[in-house]
C-alpha cells in the first residue's frame, strides 16, 4: 500500500531525513519510535504534504501513485490521513460541518454523490458511539476549548468518518491520561481492519500496550536503524534508547 | 479643478428656490465654511489615507430633475437589495429623497417620515432647528460643508414616544450613473424619542458605468431609553466612492449598536461620530471590511464621551486582498466630566496579498481621572498550520481560505440581529469568497 524508498527530507536547510525505507501492507499496523528529534513529526509531515519540508531524493508510493506529486488535498482524498499531534483549534468553523464538508469532498473524488444531511447524520451516530465523542463536542468550533484528550478524540472520530486507508498516528498518545489513552487507543482498534494499515508514531511503548503493532522501528538521525517486531518495543522501554543510539553511534565512528 | 466654480454656480441657483430660513442660514454658512476649507487634501491629518481630491479631477454632475423619471419602484426593486417585503424602504435617487418610491409597512402614527423641509417648517420645526447640522461640530471640512451647502430633498423620521418597531427601516441610495458621472448628496434627520426601538440600514447601489460619488451625511439623535441597531451596507461597484458621515448623539440614556460592513467599492471614507451625551450611554461599535480589487476603505470614528458612566465598545475586522487598502482610525475623548468612563477598541486585520495595505491610528485623548480605556491592533496573515489541517482532511485549498475568512469575520456578522439582512450580507461574503 505504502512504499517509501530512500527519502530525504530537509526543513530550513538543514537534513532530517537521511534515507528512509519502509513497505506498509494493508492490515499491517506499524509503529515508529524514537527518541526526541529523531525525524518521527517530520515522516508525519512529509507523507502528509506540510509544504515546509523539502524532498530532496527518493520516492513515495501510496496505491500505485506517486503520493509526493500529490496536493495536500489529494492525498486526504485518496485515503490518507494523518492524525495531528497537536491538532489545531479553529474558532468560527463548526466541527460538524467541516467534517461534512470534508466527507464529501472525498465521496465527490472518488465520483460518488454527496451525503445529504439524514445519511451524514446516520453514520456519524454511528461513529460517534464507535470512538466514544459526545454530540456536545462537535456542534462547538473545531477543538475550541477542548481538552487534549477531547482533541484527540475528534481526531480519531474524524478517522472514522474519513475511512482511510492508510492512517498516520502523530503521537496520538502525547498528553493523555490514562483513561484517556485507553479510550483513544480503544477507538483506533475498532477502526483496525485488513484493508487498512496504520502508522503508529510514538515516543513511548505505552501505547503499544493498547494497541498491538505488527512491526516496530526505531528511528534515528533521520534513519530507521532497527527494526523488528512488538518485542522490540519492550526491550527499548526496558534498556532505554540508548541501548540503540550507542550501537548506532560506535556503527557510524567505525 | 473647475468643480469649484461648478459648485458656486449650483450654489446661485439654489438660493433663488423656496426654503425655510432654518434650512437656509444652515446652508449659507456652510457654502462660507466650503469655499474657505475646499476639498479635504491628505496633508490634513484626518484625510491622510485617503485622497478624495484628486477624485474631483472630473467633473461631476448633480441630478437633473429628469433623470430620475426613468427609475422606477420595479426596476428598483428588481436590484439585490436587502429589506424586501418585511420591511419599510426608503429610496434615494442621486442624493434625493423620494416619497413617491417609498415603501412603509409601519403606519404614519408608528413612523413618521417628511421631506426635510417640510419638517423644518412643521411642528418638528424645533427639534431640526436644534439638531440638523450639530455635526458639523465634529466635521469640519469642505466635504461636509459641501453636504450642508446643498441640502435639498432630505429627510426627517421621527420615532415617536414609545414606538418599538419591528419591521426595520431601509434607507437605499441609488445613483444613476448611466449617462454621466454623478455627484450625489444625501441627507437625514433621524430623531429617536423616549422608549423607542429603531433598526436602520443604509445601502448603496450605483447604475451604470460613469462615475459616482455619495457626499453623505446622516443625523441621528436618541432620547432616555432609545434603542438603535444602525446598519450600513456598502457593496457598490469600484466606480462609485463615497464619503458617509454619520453621526449619532445619544442625549437621554439609551443603547445604541452601529455595524459598518464594507465589501465592495472604489474609494469609501466613513465618519462614525457617536457623541455620549447622557449618563450611563452604552455603544456598540462594529466594523468588518473585506477588500479586493483595489478598493480602499477608511473607518474614522470618534466615541466622545461627555458624560460619567459611559461604556463603548469597537471592534473592526478587516481583509484586504490584492492591492486594496484598508484605514481603521478610532478616536476616543473622555472629557472632563465624564468619569467612570470605560471605551474600549479593537482593529483586527488579515492581509491577504503582499500588495494590500493596512493602516490602523487609535487615538486616545483623556481629560478625567477615573477611567477604563484600552486599544488594540494587529495584522496578520491566515493562520497556516489550520489551513494545513483542513487541507489533510480533503477540503481544497480555496475552501479551506475560504471558511477560516467566514471565522474570521463570524463574530462580527453574528453581531447583526436582523436575520433577513445576516441571511443576505453572508451571502454576499460568501459569493465575493468563491469568486477570488
Amino acid at each position: 500500500m505504502l512504499s517509501i524508498k530512500n527519502i530525504h527530507a530537509n526543513i530550513d536547510g538543514k537534513e532530517i531525513l537521511r534515507g528512509i525505507n519502509l513497505d506498509i501492507k494493508a492490515g499491517e499496523v506499524h509503529a515508529i519510535m524514537g527518541p526526541n528529534g529523531s525525524g518521527k513529526s517530520t515522516l508525519a509531515s512529509v507523507l502528509a504534504g506540510r509544504e515546509e519540508y523539502e524532498v530532496t531524493e527518493g520516492t513515495v508510493t501510496f496505491l500505485d501513485k506517486n503520493l509526493l506529486d500529490l496536493s495536500i488535498e489529494d492525498r486526504a482524498r485518496e485515503g490518507l490521513f494523518l492524525a495531528f499531534q497537536y491538532p489545531v483549534e479553529i474558532p468560527g468553523v463548526s466541527t460538524t460541518n467541516f467534517i461534512k464538508a470534508a466527507v464529501n469532498e472525498k465521496r465527490k473524488y472518488h465520483g460518488q454523490e454527496p451525503l445529504d444531511a439524514l445519511a451524514f447524520l446516520k453514520i456519524m451516530k454511528e461513529k460517534m458511539a464507535l470512538v466514544e465523542i459526545d454530540q456536545s463536542l462537535l456542534s462547538r468550533s473545531i477543538n475550541e476549548g477542548f481538552s487534549g484528550g477531547e482533541k484527540k478524540r475528534n481526531e480519531i472520530f474524524q478517522m472514522a468518518m474519513l475511512e482511510p486507508k492508510l492512517a498516520i498516528l502523530d503521537e496520538t498518545d502525547s498528553g493523555l491520561d490514562i483513561d484517556a489513552l485507553r479510550i483513544v487507543a480503544n477507538g483506533i482498534n475498532k477502526l483496525r481492519n485488513e484493508n487498512r494499515a496504520i502508522l503508529l508514531i510514538t515516543h513511548y511503548q505505552r501505547l503499544l500496550d493498547y494497541i498491538q503493532p505488527d512491526y516496530v522501528h526505531v528511528l534515528y538521525n533521520g534513519r530507521i536503524v532497527k527494526s523488528g517486531t512488538k518485542e522490540l518495543a519492550l526491550e527499548l522501554e526496558e534498556k532505554g534508547y540508548d541501548f540503540i543510539t550507542d550501537e548506532t553511534d560506535l556503527a557510524a565512528k567505525e | 479643478m473647475t468643480n469649484i466654480a461648478y459648485f458656486t454656480d449650483q450654489f446661485e441657483g439654489l438660493a433663488a428656490t423656496d426654503s425655510t430660513s432654518t434650512i437656509k442660514e444652515l446652508s449659507k454658512a456652510a457654502f462660507d465654511t466650503f469655499n474657505q476649507s475646499g476639498l479635504p487634501t491628505y496633508k490634513l491629518e484626518e484625510w491622510k489615507y485617503t485622497n478624495i481630491s484628486s477624485l474631483f479631477d472630473k467633473n461631476y454632475q448633480f441630478s437633473k430633475e429628469d433623470s430620475k423619471e426613468n427609475l422606477s419602484l420595479a426596476g428598483l426593486r428588481a436590484l439585490n437589495l436587502p429589506g424586501k417585503n418585511e420591511a419599510n424602504e426608503l429610496y434615494f435617487i442621486d442624493g434625493r429623497f423620494m416619497p413617491g418610491l417609498s415603501k412603509m409597512i409601519s403606519s404614519e402614527k408608528e413612523l413618521i417620515i417628511l421631506p426635510l423641509e417640510e419638517a423644518a417648517k412643521g411642528p418638528y420645526q424645533k427639534i431640526v432647528a436644534e439638531h440638523l447640522g450639530s455635526s458639523s461640530k465634529y466635521l469640519k471640512d469642505g466635504l461636509h460643508a459641501l453636504n450642508t451647502a446643498f441640502i435639498q430633498d432630505g429627510v426627517f423620521i421621527y420615532l415617536p414616544k414609545g414606538q418599538q418597531l419591528d419591521a426595520a427601516l431601509y434607507l437605499h441610495h441609488i445613483n444613476n450613473a448611466n449617462t454621466e458621472n454623478i455627484l450625489s448628496q444625501p441627507r437625514s434627520l433621524v430623531y429617536l424619542a423616549e422608549n423607542t426601538n429603531l433598526q436602520l440600514v443604509e445601502t448603496y447601489t450605483t447604475l451604470g458605468s460613469m462615475d459616482s460619488f455619495s457626499n453623505e451625511v446622516i443625523e441621528i439623535v436618541l432620547q432616555e431609553n432609545a434603542f438603535l441597531a444602525y446598519y450600513k451596507l456598502q457593496n457598490d461597484g469600484a466606480n462609485a466612492a463615497q464619503v458617509s458621515s454619520t453621526q449619532i448623539h445619544q442625549i437621554g440614556k439609551s443603547y445604541v449598536q452601529t455595524l459598518t460592513i464594507a465589501l465592495n467599492g472604489g474609494v469609501i471614507r466613513n465618519n462614525l461620530n457617536l457623541i455620549l451625551d447622557a449618563e450611563g450611554n452604552e455603544t456598540h461599535l462594529y466594523g468588518l471590511s473585506l477588500l479586493k480589487g483595489n478598493s480602499h476603505v477608511d473607518h474614522h470614528t470618534l466615541v466622545d464621551n461627555k458624560q460619567p458612566n459611559c461604556f463603548s465598545n469597537q471592534l473592526y475586522k478587516g481583509i484586504a486582498d490584492d492591492t486594496a487598502t484598508g484605514v481603521f482610525s478610532g478616536r476616543i475623548i473622555v472629557q472632563p466630566d465624564a468619569q467612570k468612563t470605560n471605551a474600549y477598541q479593537s482593529s483586527k486585520n488579515i492581509i491577504l496579498s503582499e500588495r494590500a495595505t493596512i493602516n490602523a491610528k487609535p487615538q486616545l485623548e483623556i481629560f478625567a481621572d477615573d477611567v477604563k480605556c484600552s486599544h488594540g491592533c494587529t495584522v496578520g496573515q491566515l493562520d497556516e498550520e489550520a489551513m494545513f489541517y483542513l487541507r489533510a482532511r480533503g477540503l481544497p485549498l480555496k475552501t479551506a481560505e475560504s471558511l477560516l475568512l467566514q471565522a474570521f469575520a463570524s463574530d462580527i456578522l453574528n453581531q447583526i440581529k436582523l436575520e433577513p439582512l445576516r441571511i443576505h450580507v453572508e451571502q454576499l461574503i460568501l459569493d465575493q469568497l468563491a469568486s477570488s
